[in-house]
């Protein structure tokens, strides 16, 4: 499978590298060229050495996400840190490219539910955070 | 007229200002708080703080009873979202967006979200106008529907200087729809004669630029 993501950060980073340890075809874009260290900390090999492929980039210029591979991509995730940015890319991604797997990370649950109805997969990290939590306070509570 | 604009920044603004002053109701929406404290000073009540992408900020300045959501802030992801959810979620009939780097347009477009302002886009058709290339400027242009609608000078010498309408040897998909000649302009007939210097009016489907080109134009073949 060739995985697509945009956002290099912590998230985004992280799923790369185990994508890559697992044997799919990974590119990665961000718009910082700094960014490619969270790839290659803790590694000894350059992240292009491992077979990953990076490209420097804006995920909303059409011309980044050509030169990112999204033409040959079978998943695209979208991992900026703007929720915005993330849903506007995706919709391109699914309905410009034709991309079969698509996931967004949205922070806002409200626009993560809302876009999830209109048929994205969206990935909420605050309202993951705000379930664990609660169980973690009621498991306490009843200890 | 009930609007709601997502964006406080100079186009924003004057909007805002603008169409109070034609007796709407105007909501304007800002992130920014020390642009906001700004712009409270003067539009009192008809600003609020928040940033315009968020649901609850946009159902609390009342998007359900909108008439009209323009978007204008400085990020065209925004505006695309606002516009979205604006129409899609909440029903508003009318959305205008302006769109920061004219390459987005093909988003906005993607998307669904007209119209669509671009301030580049629009200077940069002013330009084309004020020095047209190879005389031609496009008048208006219907992507959609694959029709243009384009003004062309008639170069002395070229294929169609002296010739009747019906002998200019126009391309399938193309027809002549006025002559502007001396200030004035008229629908030509089939026998009307083209002249060195008469502005034509054509409509045509995209793509025949460059063969209008060549029958107006200075090195056109005979």
């Amino acid at each position: 499978m060739f995985v697509l993501i945009c956002g290099c950060g912590r998230v985004g980073s992280t799923v790369a590298k185990t994508m890559l340890s697992e044997g799919h075809q990974v590119s990665v874009l961000d718009e910082d060229p700094e960014a490619i260290a969270l790839l290659e900390r803790g590694e000894t090999r350059s992240w292009e050495d491992m077979g990953g492929q990076f490209t420097v980039g804006t995920a909303l210029e059409s011309d980044a996400l050509v030169e990112a591979g999204i033409e040959r991509a079978d998943a695209f995730i979208a991992s900026t840190d703007g929720d915005n940015t993330n849903l506007v890319i995706a919709q391109i991604a699914q309905r410009r490219y034709g991309v079969s797997r698509v996931v967004v990370r949205v922070l806002d649950p409200a626009r993560s539910d809302w876009y999830a109805a209109q048929g994205l997969m969206t990935v909420c990290p605050t309202k993951t955070a705000i379930e664990l939590l609660e169980v973690a306070v009621r498991e306490e509570s009843s200890a | 007229m009930y609007v709601l604009i997502v964006g406080a920044g100079k186009v924003g603004w004057n909007l805002a200002r603008e169409l109070i002053e034609k007796k709407n109701e105007v909501t304007l929406i800002e992130a920014d708080q020390r642009r906001y404290q700004t712009v409270e000073e003067e539009l009192e009540h008809a600003v609020q703080y928040g940033d315009g992408s968020e649901l609850w900020v946009l159902e609390r300045a009342g998007i359900e009873r909108a008439d009209m959501v323009i978007a204008v802030t400085g990020d065209d992801e925004d505006n695309i979202l606002i516009c979205q959810v604006a129409r899609e979620k909440y029903g508003v009939e009318r959305v205008i967006s302006r769109c920061n780097n004219p390459r987005n347009l093909q988003h906005f477009e993607l998307l669904g979200i007209k119209p669509v302002v671009s301030a580049t886009d629009l200077i940069l058709r002013l330009i084309e106008h004020e020095v047209p290339k190879y005389g031609l400027v496009h008048l208006l242009d219907l992507p959609t529907e694959r029709l243009e609608i384009i003004e062309i000078e008639v170069s002395p010498g070229s294929a169609a200087d002296g010739q009747m309408v019906k002998d200019l040897g126009l391309p399938d998909g193309s027809l002549v729809i006025s002559i502007l000649r001396d200030g004035t302009g008229f629908v030509p007939l089939a026998d009307s004669v083209v002249e060195a210097g008469d502005e034509v009016l054509l409509v045509l489907d995209t793509g025949l630029e460059e063969k209008i080109t060549q029958r107006f134009g200075a090195n056109g073949a005979p």
